[in-house]
C-alpha cells in the first residue's frame, strides 16, 4: 500500500542523518499546479501586504499555473533574493497564509511551499536573473552577511556599488547559516544565496571582525556609506549558581554544532533541559531529540498563554516528544563538576509587566529537582554592546541594546551609518524575511542618498510642474 | 417515487439515458455492461462504409487542473465489421428486450446503400434508426457525415430514402457545424423524420504542442480538424436544441427529441429535457469516467422530481420553453442591480477589477497600502445608481450567493425593443433616440 501523503517527511529513523533531512517535502509539479490553480488572484491581495517584502504573491502564484515557473522564480527574487530561505523558514501562518482570504472560506492558499517550488525550479535550473549594474564608482561597506546584509548588498550590487561585505565567520549567510535547524533549511540553501549575492560582484571578506581585525572609523573614513547588520550576540548567563559547570551549553552553539559538524560526532546528554520559552527553545529541544535523547523538557517560567514560541512549533516540539514544564524558575545547576540536575523553583503569575505579560513570581518553597545531563539555555540573545559603544562615537544612538534607525530609511543618527536587521528589531519579530526587507530598504535609502549627488542633475519633474 | 420511464416515438426504455453512439456503444459486450448499470439505451456506434482508423485519436482541454472540459476526437464510424455489429445488436437486443436498442448508420450516399443497410439491420429486431449526418470529419470529406447533414436538401433527400424502407421510427442526428440548426431540422422533417436528435460533434482543432509545433492531437506529426465534444459544448447544443424545439415547422409534426452535447450530470439532463428533450445521450461523461455514473443520473433526476412533486417525465419535459424568447422581445424597463452581502465576503475585489476594468466602474474601493494591516481592507461597494445591471461582479465572485443581482424599480416602461420600434420607428435614428431615453428614464453611465 501506499503510504498517506502528507506536507511533512517521516524522518528516516534508521540514520542520524535521516533525522536531520529537511522535514517539509517540496510540491510535485502536479501538486503546485492544483494549489496555483486554487489562487483567487485577488485584486489589492492582502498577502501582498502581509509579506514583510511585499513579494507580488498572486503574480507569481499565476505564472506557475501558466507553467512560467522561471518567471514566478524572477517575480520572488524581485523583491526578496533570500526567497530560497524565506520559502522555508517563514511562519507563513502569522504573515501570507494567515492574510490569504481563502482563510475564511476554506482553507489559505499554500502560499510558503508555492514559493518553495518556484526558487527549487531556479535553483535546479542554474537560473541566473541579475547581473551588477554599470559600476556607479561608489563603494558601501556592509558589516555582517547575514540576511540583511546580503539582501542590502546585493540590492545595492544590482544598481552598481562596489560593494564588500566583512563578516567575523567562515561563512556567511549569518543565523540561516549557523543558526535554522537544518530540517527546516539545509545549509546548501543558505550558502547558495551567498554565491548568487556573490555572482552580483559583492566582495565577501570573511574572518573580519569588525572592531578588531579592522576598525568602524576605516570604514566610515574609506566607504561612501556603511551599513551595520551584525545581528545579536550569544546566549546570555542565566546569573544562577553553578551555569559554569560541564553540560551547560549555550543553545545557539548547540544548534550551529547540527549545522556545519558532522552529526556522528556531537555530543548531547540522554536527561536533556532546555530553559526559556521562545522558538530557539524549541529548535534546541527537538534537535536534542533527534539526536537520540530520550528524555527533553523545556523549562519555561510562564505559561503557556505567555510563550513567544509559535503554536504550531510547541504542537512540533509536543508531537517529538518534548515535554513543556511551564511556571518553572531554574535556580542552580546543580551537579560534582558536571551537570546533574536542575534545581528549580515553582512559579505563578502576577500582573501584567510592561511588555504585557503577567510577571512570574517564586513561590516559596516550592523547589525541586530535575535530574538531568545536560541543561541547554535558549533565552534570547545578548546585545552587540562593544560594536554599539564604538557606533556611539558616531553618533549613532542606541536603544536598550539595539540602533536607532529610522524605520522609512532605516538610516542612524550619522547620515553615513545604516543599520538593518535584529540589531535594530527592538520591537516585533526578529524573522528572516524582516532582516531582508530592512536590508532592501536601506540599499533604497543608500542609493537615493549618494545617486542624485553623482549624476548631480535635477530629478525629471512630471509634466506640468515647475 | 418518480417514474423515469421514456416514450420516445414508440421507442421504450425504462429511463431517458441513453449511451450516445460513440466508444462506448462500440459493442455487444459493452452495450450489455452499460444495460446491467442501469442505462435506459444505446444508440449503437455508427456502422456502415468501412473505414480504417487512425492513432492518436483524442485530445482534450483541460481547465486549471479539472481534466477534459471538451473532448476533441478523429474516430470515424465502426471499423468493425457490419455483420459482426449486427450479430452483437441481435444478442444484445435478445437479452434486454425492454432497452432500447438504436442503430446508427451511415452509409455512401445512394439510394441502394441506405436502404439496404436499413433492411439488413432491421433484422436484428433493434428498436430504431439514428441517421448519423453528423460526423465532421473523416466521413464528410468522403461525402458523408456532415456533408450531408449540412446540406439541407441532402438531409431531407436521404430522410426519404431511409423513412420509407424503415419499419422502426428513423432519428436524424444533427450536426451543429451549420449556421442556422433550424434548416437541417426542417430537412430532415420535411423528409420525413419521426424524430431528431442534436448534437454531433463541433469542428475544432484543440491545440497546437508549443514544443514540437504538431497540432493535437497529433498523428505522427500532422493532424487533422476533429470533433469537439464535452461539458464545453453544452451550451451550444442546449441552445439549438431549444431552437429547433420551438420552430414551428418542427412543432407541426410534434417529432421527439434526443438531447445530447455535454451531458455529465442529472442536473445537465434535466436542463436538456426542460427545453424540450425526450431522452438524453451521452458519450463523453462516460468516456471519462465509465458507466457507473448511471447510477447517480437516475438517483439525482429522481430525487429531484420527487421533490418538485413530478411523476413522470413527460410533467416536465419542456417546461422551460416558454422562457426561451428573443431579444427583440425582452423587457427594457426590468432592471436589476448587484448587492454584495458583505457578511459571505471574503475581499478577494475580483468583483471591483471586473467592474473597474471591464464594465461600468461603479464598485468603489479605495487602493492598497502596502504597510497598512493586511487584515484592515475595503469593502467593495457598489453605487447603485451607476450599476447597469450587466452581472459580471456577480459571474466572476468566488463566494456563493455573495453578490446577487436584485430587481430594482427603473420607472422605465415595460416595453420591448419590438413594440417601441413598431410604436417609435423613428428611435432607428440617434437624435430620437436620446430624446426617447430622456423622456423613459433611460441613464447610460
Ligand atoms: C535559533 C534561531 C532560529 C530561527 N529560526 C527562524 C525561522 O525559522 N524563521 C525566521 O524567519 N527567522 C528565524 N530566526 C531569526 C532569523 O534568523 C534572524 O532574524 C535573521 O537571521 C536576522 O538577520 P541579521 O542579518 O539581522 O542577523 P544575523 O543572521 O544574526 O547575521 C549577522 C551577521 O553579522 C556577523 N557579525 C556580527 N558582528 C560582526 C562584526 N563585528 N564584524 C563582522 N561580522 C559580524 C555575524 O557573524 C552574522 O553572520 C531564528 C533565529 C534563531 C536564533
Ligand atoms: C470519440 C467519439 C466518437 C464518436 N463517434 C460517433 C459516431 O460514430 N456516430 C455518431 O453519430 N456520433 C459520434 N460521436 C458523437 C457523439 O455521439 C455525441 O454526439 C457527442 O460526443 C456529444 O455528446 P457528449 O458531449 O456527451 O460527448 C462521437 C463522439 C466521440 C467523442
Ligand atoms: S452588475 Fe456590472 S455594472 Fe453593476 S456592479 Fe456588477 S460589474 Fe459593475
Amino acid at each position: 500500500m501506499k503510504p498517506e501523503k502528507t506536507t511533512r517527511q517521516q524522518a528516516d529513523e534508521s540514520s542520524i542523518e535521516g533525522r536531520f533531512k529537511e522535514l517539509n517535502l517540496p510540491f510535485n509539479d502536479r501538486e503546485a499546479l492544483l494549489e496555483s490553480n486554487r489562487c483567487l488572484y485577488c485584486y489589492d491581495a492582502p498577502c501582498i501586504v502581509a509579506c514583510p517584502t511585499h513579494i507580488d504573491i498572486p503574480t507569481f502564484i499565476r505564472k506557475i499555473s501558466s507553467g512560467n515557473v522561471k518567471g514566478s522564480a524572477k517575480t520572488i527574487l524581485e523583491s526578496n533574493l533570500l526567497g530560497a530561505t524565506c520559502s522555508r523558514v517563514c511562519p507563513v501562518q502569522e504573515l501570507c497564509e494567515g492574510a490569504c482570504v481563502l482563510n475564511e472560506d476554506h482553507k489559505p492558499i499554500n502560499i510558503g511551499r508555492l514559493q518553495r517550488h518556484a526558487m527549487d525550479f531556479a535553483d535546479k535550473n542554474k537560473l541566473n536573473f541579475f547581473q551588477r549594474g554599470n559600476p556607479n564608482g561608489l563603494r558601501v561597506a556592509i558589516v555582517g552577511a547575514g540576511p540583511a546584509g546580503l539582501s542590502c548588498a546585493g540590492e545595492l550590487a544590482k544598481l552598481g556599488f562596489e560593494v564588500i561585505c566583512f563578516e567575523k565567520r567562515p561563512l556567511s549567510g549569518g543565523l540561516d547559516t549557523y543558526g535554522i535547524v537544518v530540517f527546516r533549511e539545509p545549509v546548501e540553501i543558505s550558502l547558495k544565496e551567498v554565491q548568487m549575492i556573490e555572482e552580483l560582484g559583492v566582495d565577501m571578506r570573511n574572518g573580519v571582525e569588525i572592531g578588531k581585525d579592522l576598525l568602524l572609523s576605516d570604514l566610515v573614513e574609506d566607504y561612501d556609506a556603511v551599513l551595520i547588520s551584525i545581528g545579536l550576540g550569544k546566549v546570555p548567563n542565566l546569573s544562577i549558581a553553578g551555569e559554569d559547570k560541564e553540560g551547560v551549553f549555550d543553545g545557539l552553539e548547540f544548534i550551529e554544532q547540527t549545522k556545519v559538524k558532522d552529526l556522528k560526532t556531537i555530543k548531547c546528554g540522554s536527561k536533556v533541559v532546555v530553559i526559556g520559552g521562545g522558538n530557539t527553545a524549541i529548535d534546541c529541544a527537538t534537535i536534542a531529540r533527534r539526536l537520540g535523547a530520550p528524555d527533553v523538557t523545556i523549562v519555561y517560567r510562564r505559561s503557556q498563554f505567555e510563550m513567544p514560541a509559535y503554536e504550531f512549533e510547541c504542537e512540533f516540539a509536543l508531537k517529538e516528544g518534548v515535554r513543556i514544564q511551564f511556571l518553572t524558575n531554574p535556580v542552580e545547576v546543580e551537579g560534582k563538576d558536571k551537570v546533574e540536575k536542575l534545581k528549580c523553583a515553582r512559579v505563578e503569575l502576577g500582573p501584567p509587566d510592561l511588555s504585557g505579560r503577567r510577571t512570574p513570581r517564586v513561590i516559596a518553597d516550592s523547589l525541586f529537582d530535575i535530574p538531568c545531563d545536560m541543561v541547554i539555555k535558549a533565552i534570547g540573545q545578548e546585545k552587540p554592546y562593544d560594536l554599539l559603544s564604538e557606533l556611539k562615537k558616531f553618533g549613532v544612538q542606541e536603544q536598550n541594546g539595539y540602533i536607532v534607525v529610522d524605520p522609512k530609511t532605516n538610516g542612524t543618527s550619522n547620515p553615513k551609518i545604516f543599520a538593518a536587521g535584529d540589531c535594530i528589531r527592538h520591537k516585533g519579530e526578529a524573522l528572516t524575511v524582516v532582516a531582508v526587507q530592512d536590508g532592501k530598504i536601506a540599499a533604497a535609502s543608500i542609493a537615493k542618498m549618494l545617486l542624485p549627488s553623482k549624476t548631480n542633475g535635477k530629478k525629471t519633474q512630471p509634466p506640468g510642474t515647475r | 417515487m418518480a417514474d423515469l420511464k421514456t416514450n420516445f416515438c414508440g421507442i421504450r426504455s425504462p429511463n431517458p439515458f441513453w449511451l450516445a453512439s460513440a466508444p462506448p456503444s462500440n459493442s455487444g459486450y459493452q452495450v450489455q455492461k452499460a444495460f446491467e448499470q442501469g442505462w435506459g439505451g444505446a444508440v449503437w456506434k455508427t456502422i456502415g462504409a468501412p473505414v480504417l482508423n487512425v492513432s492518436n485519436r483524442y485530445a482534450t482541454i483541460d481547465y486549471k487542473g479539472t481534466k477534459i472540459i471538451g473532448l476533441n476526437n478523429v474516430e470515424l464510424i465502426s471499423d468493425r465489421p457490419v455483420e459482426v455489429n449486427l450479430k452483437e445488436m441481435k444478442e444484445v437486443k435478445r437479452n434486454f428486450p425492454n432497452h432500447a436498442v438504436i442503430a446508427s448508420i451511415m452509409v455512401e450516399s445512394t439510394k441502394e446503400a441506405w436502404q439496404e443497410i436499413i433492411k439488413r439491420t432491421e433484422d436484428t429486431g433493434i428498436d430504431g434508426f439514428e441517421l448519423n449526418f453528423g460526423c465532421p470529419h473523416g466521413m464528410s470529406e468522403r461525402g458523408m457525415g456532415s456533408a450531408m447533414g449540412q446540406v439541407p436538401d441532402y438531409t431531407c433527400m436521404v430522410t426519404e430514402w431511409a423513412v420509407s424502407v424503415a419499419t422502426k421510427p428513423v432519428i436524424v442526428k444533427l450536426t451543429p457545424n451549420i449556421t442556422d440548426i433550424t434548416l437541417p431540422a426542417r430537412a430532415a422533417v420535411k423528409g420525413g423524420a419521426p424524430a431528431l436528435s442534436l448534437i454531433n460533434t463541433l469542428n475544432s482543432i484543440m491545440g497546437v504542442d508549443l514544443n514540437t509545433f504538431d497540432i493535437k492531437p497529433s498523428v505522427g506529426g500532422k493532424g487533422s480538424h476533429g470533433g469537439y465534444a464535452g461539458p464545453a459544448v453544452k451550451p451550444i447544443a442546449l441552445h439549438m436544441l431549444s431552437a429547433i424545439a420551438l420552430d414551428e415547422e418542427v412543432r407541426k409534426r410534434t417529432v421527439p427529441i434526443s438531447g445530447i452535447g455535454g451531458i455529465e450530470t442529472w442536473q445537465d439532463a434535466v436542463e436538456f429535457m426542460l427545453l424540450g428533450a425526450t431522452s438524453v445521450q451521452i458519450c463523453t461523461a462516460v468516456m471519462h469516467y465509465g458507466f457507473r455514473i448511471i447510477e447517480d443520473l437516475i438517483d439525482g433526476m429522481s430525487n429531484w422530481m420527487d421533490e418538485r412533486g413530478f411523476k413522470t417525465i413527460e410533467d416536465f419535459i419542456g417546461k422551460s420553453l416558454p422562457k426561451v424568447s428573443s431579444f427583440g422581445d425582452l423587457d427594457l424597463g426590468f432592471q436589476s442591480v448587484a448587492r454584495i452581502d458583505h457578511n459571505k465576503c471574503i475581499q478577494c475585489n475580483l468583483c471591483f477589477i471586473a467592474c473597474n476594468d471591464a464594465a461600468h466602474q461603479c464598485i468603489d474601493l479605495t487602493t492598497m497600502k502596502l504597510n497598512g494591516n493586511p487584515m484592515e481592507r475595503p469593502l467593495p461597494v457598489v453605487r447603485e445608481n451607476d450599476c447597469v445591471g450587466c452581472a459580471l461582479c456577480s459571474a466572476v465572485c468566488p463566494v456563493p450567493d455573495c453578490i446577487t443581482m436584485v430587481e430594482v424599480e427603473s420607472n422605465r416602461p415595460h416595453t420591448t425593443w419590438n413594440q417601441l420600434i413598431s410604436e417609435k420607428p423613428e428611435v432607428l435614428a440617434w437624435d430620437a433616440m436620446n430624446e426617447y431615453r430622456k423622456k423613459a428614464n433611460f441613464h447610460i453611465h
